[in-house]
């Protein structure tokens, strides 16, 4: 029926005015909202989905983070914002730093505000009797599988299925660097031309962790700083001055 | 808050780096960051980034009764404020070593070295004179911290106005800034102290080194000194041996840093002169961008780009071809027989790290092109 909509569509219509404004953490937008939402219906066209930034309580939307108001086709809306600040979410890999070793399980900083655990036995082909090789001050990249804002995050270094799968220890004769947040996603997303950028300038090893770390890896020493410089300069280059930039990067004029 | 553990794949790659003389921001070993001085919009209060490095200091001035041993003399107060807005590391309310280090310092590079007239301070003797009191506070830490903590202090004593104070017999009078002029106080000299790091034992020397190379340093030197060449405060840290040619040659280079950051400073004071005498809205206020956020603002990454195209050529010929014979089949048990060697067990327990070095040896001619990553395993 007409009264049975969750978060109404066309009462969000003036968020469509806002789209691509600089919204700050309180900003709210009042909507309709039903009490209860049925079950066996299937998700109407009309109900938006706040994404990350945007929270509904009642029968209001509200805004947490300050940023640029994003909309994307149908009715997804999500504040974007310029982030360095991690916080731990499942299912996400991020290069961690083994800090201490303490009985069966190794503390590593991964950037967030409490160190994640990480159990010797995650790792692949690891028994009791055969411990992985893991130092502390070494660089792992890791998966979260347990991250919550109620417990203590854990990591492990295999996928469902015991292997590896590119997790585990890494990280002999690189730099690592940090970046912003949004930059890992966009070296992340599939077809990033930032991506192809990068890798078509030297060949290279490098490691993304959505925790904003990023490790490079080049055949020498001045490569590898070059590579982490114009990645970290990547953040606030337009499209266009990057790739004059990488230009005379290849052409060594720079 | 606990500040990010360096890792040791940095450490070494560091180390790696300076060993050939090569800094993560692409300078020379002798070459400081972009020092950039602005005012704010009173008297006496001073920014300072080198590079990302940013400092604020703020002085001010009060009436008050002089010390009993110097009864004409004004007093100086300095204070360095490790703010946890400049580094995750830094807390709040606890004096840390670093800050009591820091205070220290800049305690004896101005004060000790007499860079302000401090008879010119006492206003009645033995009763009241001037205590002028220098803050400084830490915005951001990238390494550093004390040379731009002495250049924003010795700017901001600069371009200090104190009230101008009449006396009439038994009465004294203090003028506010309307009434007249404040006068700026009276400097001698300029003291600025030069940062130098030291890597591996000595053996490699950094200037102005920026927060991942101050971890990795074993020791550092600060030359406090002035543009008349005047040594105004030495001090070393980290227990480091150093030579007396080593510490002659980095007087050296502190005086010519020194000499160039001087030029800085008097530029900047005459500009800011020039923007108030013409009226214009000159401080913090002016350099605020309008109607925007303010987007984190970078400059332009300065990034070394010599000696890095190495053709293909060139590394076909540096690299050795690999060995033309085929290494003669081992047999270790009858039956058995064993071409070349296998991958290194990376699951090894603590014993076998012996062995595997010599083993590693043997596979380096097989693999040309993991030469690099070899080599430094095998160091």
């Amino acid at each position: 029926s007409t009264q049975t909509r969750a978060l109404k569509y066309s009462s969000l219509r003036s968020t469509g005015l806002r789209v691509g404004q600089v919204l700050l953490p309180g900003d709210q937008f009042f909507c309709e909202a039903e009490e209860t939402l049925s079950l066996s219906a299937t998700a109407r066209r009309d109900t938006a989905v706040c994404g990350p930034g945007l929270r509904r309580s009642g029968d209001r939307v509200l805004v947490c983070v300050g940023g640029l108001l994003r909309h994307k086709a149908p009715n997804v809306f999500w504040v974007q914002s310029h982030s360095k600040r991690y916080v731990p979410a499942k299912g996400e890999c991020v290069i961690g730093i083994v800090t201490a070793k303490s009985g069966d399980v190794f503390k590593v900083d991964v950037g967030a505000s409490e160190l994640a655990s990480l159990s010797y036995l995650s790792f692949e082909g690891a028994t009791k009797r055969n411990r992985p090789n893991v130092q502390v001050g070494d660089l792992v990249y890791a998966q979260f599988l347990v991250a919550n804002k109620d417990m203590e995050p854990e990591l492990v270094c295999i996928d469902g299925a015991g292997r590896a799968n590119g997790l585990g220890v890494f990280g002999s004769g690189g730099l690592m660097v940090k970046v912003s947040l949004g930059l890992v996603r966009r070296l992340l997303a599939p077809g990033s031309e930032l991506m192809a950028d990068l890798s078509g300038l030297f060949p290279s090893e490098m490691v993304l962790g959505l925790n904003g770390r990023v490790w490079v890896k080049s055949s020498s020493v001045q490569q590898t700083l070059i590579l982490s410089n114009l990645l970290q300069s990547c953040e606030t280059l337009s499209p266009d001055q990057r790739r004059a930039l990488f230009h005379r990067v290849k052409q060594g004029t720079l | 808050m606990k500040d990010t553990p360096l890792s040791n794949c940095e450490r070494d790659f560091l180390l790696k780096a300076i060993e050939e003389k090569k800094r993560l921001d692409g300078r020379q070993t002798y070459d400081y960051r972009n020092i950039k001085i602005t005012f704010g919009t009173d008297y006496g209060c001073c920014f300072v980034d080198l590079g990302k490095t940013r400092v604020m200091a703020q002085v001010s001035c009060e009436l008050v009764a002089p010390k009993e041993t110097r009864p004409n003399e004004g007093i100086l107060f300095f204070n360095i404020e490790l703010s946890p807005m400049a580094s995750p590391a830094f807390e709040p309310g606890r004096q840390s070593e670093l800050s009591v280090k820091l205070n220290r310092q800049l305690e004896r590079c101005f004060r000790n070295s007499k860079c302000i007239d401090t008879e010119s301070l006492c206003v009645v003797s033995g009763e009241k004179v001037w205590q002028i009191r220098v803050d400084v506070h830490t915005l951001n830490h990238d390494g550093n911290l004390m040379d731009a903590a002495s250049i924003a202090a010795i700017t901001a004593l600069c371009h200090f106005r104190r009230p101008d104070v009449s006396i009439q017999g038994e009465e004294i009078t203090v003028y506010t800034p309307e009434e007249r002029d404040p006068i700026p106080l009276s400097i001698y000299h300029m003291p600025i102290s030069v940062s130098f790091s030291f890597f591996q034992q000595g053996t490699y020397l950094l200037v102005d080194p920026c927060e991942r190379e101050e971890r990795v340093m074993d020791g550092l030197l600060m030359i406090a000194m002035n543009k008349h060449r005047e040594i105004c405060s030495i001090q070393s840290s980290g227990g480091i041996m150093l030579l007396k040619e080593q510490v002659l040659r980095c007087s050296k280079i502190a005086s010519v840093k020194v000499s160039e950051i001087t030029e800085l400073i008097s530029k900047a004071l005459e500009n800011d002169k020039k923007a108030r005498k013409a009226g214009e809205r000159c401080g913090f206020a002016e350099s605020m961008p309008q109607e925007r956020i303010t987007a984190l603002k970078m400059d332009e990454t300065p990034v070394e780009m010599k000696n890095v195209t190495e053709k293909a050529e060139d590394i076909v010929k540096k690299y050795e071809a690999p060995p033309q014979s085929v290494p003669s089949p081992l047999v270790p048990a009858p039956g058995v027989g064993q071409v070349g060697q296998g991958q290194q067990n990376s699951w090894g327990l603590e014993e076998e790290d012996g062995e595997s070095e010599e083993e590693e040896e043997m596979v380096v001619e097989d693999q040309p092109k993991n030469k690099l990553d070899q080599g430094e395993c095998c160091k």
